[in-house]
């Protein structure tokens, strides 16, 4: 009897706080996963990312045999790269169209510093956008109110919804329909974005949130969308923007 | 590309601590199981050995073999006796030879 009731109390004191919260009823990918993958993203001398922001640290002050570095313009990351990884994708004026933190990158490196871009998905890029990201660690995602980034975010609620490949299945059947339940023997997670670029297990090295988006559409037999294609940015705008107000993890462990 | 390490050890350590290191290093530890998207077969290519020296003496080392993941991570511990310098050596295929050294200060 006493057992129940402490129980009893638990469990309003639970309700309570989530009432409190104003039930937020979104969960980070970190919850879904085991205690031994959530202690390797939590410590910094055990997260195998930190290769990659570390090797980033020192792409942020070299010249690569350009005239520029990164901190030459951009001083100290610390300070002029707080919070930056936290309202990308945004719209840029130069470009006339959203880019995600990896294409801002690609942009001011051929533009800026004249150098030869990275080339998606390649190890420089990423420890760059680990590196940058890292500088966002704890802070509330906050994408921009920058009505021209509106359609790229809507065109992105609109691919979310969109039933795509043979085996005919939006994102959204999935990641808002099914999260929290099992696909096999893996947690299927709400889909927010809140730790790319992140190490991901099974991919046994970093990876950006484009490269698990062509991933999730391989797996249900899709075409997956081009590297910076329109339709990848939107889809990413939009996951920003649905995942607004949650913590930026980067660089996550995921499994 | 350059090698990547993190090597993590206590800032402050005193005479008699047990201290715990943490060491990773960026590799493939490629298994020479695998195929590539042709169908090839892919070299083997992993570390076989990690070996920590305290000023010259061995304290740690550990054996690698391909059913360990890429990027190993190796946490052991020692006794801090005296101060000295860390060596930290892992070899492997391809004539692959990493150092790092690091300092051990015994308060």
């Amino acid at each position: 009897m006493r057992r129940a009731l402490d129980a009893l109390a638990a469990l309003t004191a639970l309700a309570a706080a989530a009432a409190l919260a104003g039930a937020d009823e979104r969960r980070s990918g970190f919850d879904f996963m085991s205690p031994a993958t959530q202690a390797l993203q939590r410590d910094d001398t055990q997260n195998p990312a930190l290769l990659w922001v570390e090797d980033g640290r020192l792409r942020w002050s070299a010249r690569d045999g350009g005239t520029k570095s990164c901190a030459d313009c951009h001083g100290d990351a610390a300070v002029s790269m707080r919070g930056v990884a936290a309202r990308h994708p945004a719209f840029d004026a130069a470009a006339g169209r959203a880019l995600t933190l990896a294409m801002r990158i690609e942009q001011c490196r051929a533009q800026r510093q004249g150098l030869t871009p990275f080339g998606p998905e390649s190890d420089g890029l990423l420890a760059l956008e680990a590196f940058v990201g890292r500088q966002s660690r704890g802070l509330p995602i906050s994408p921009p109110a920058d009505p021209r980034l509106a359609p790229a975010v809507e065109h992105g609620r609109q691919l979310w919804t969109t039933r795509f490949g043979q085996l005919d299945l939006a994102c959204a059947h999935c990641h808002d329909g099914l999260a929290g339940r099992r696909l096999a023997g893996n947690a299927i997670p709400q889909a927010h974005p809140t730790g790319y670029p992140l190490y991901r297990l099974e991919w046994q090295g970093l990876g950006s949130l484009e490269r698990r988006l062509r991933n999730c559409m391989t797996g249900i037999r899709a075409e997956p969308f081009g590297w910076g294609s329109p339709e990848s940015v939107a889809l990413q705008a939009f996951l920003m923007r649905r995942a607004a107000g949650m913590i930026v993890e980067t660089p996550a462990v995921r499994p | 590309m350059n090698v990547r390490t993190l090597i993590h050890l206590p800032a402050a350590v005193r005479r008699g601590d047990v201290v715990e290191i943490r060491a990773t290093i960026a590799h493939p530890m490629e298994t020479g199981y695998r195929n590539d998207a042709e169908g090839r077969r892919l070299p083997r290519d992993i570390l076989r050995r990690f070996e920590c020296r305290l000023d010259g003496e061995l304290v740690f080392a550990a054996e690698l073999f391909p059913a360990i993941a890429a990027n190993p991570y190796v946490a052991f511990t020692l006794l801090a006796s005296a101060s000295g310098t860390l060596v930290f050596t892992w070899t492997g295929d391809r004539g692959f030879v990493h150092t790092e050294t690091r300092p051990l200060v015994v308060a």
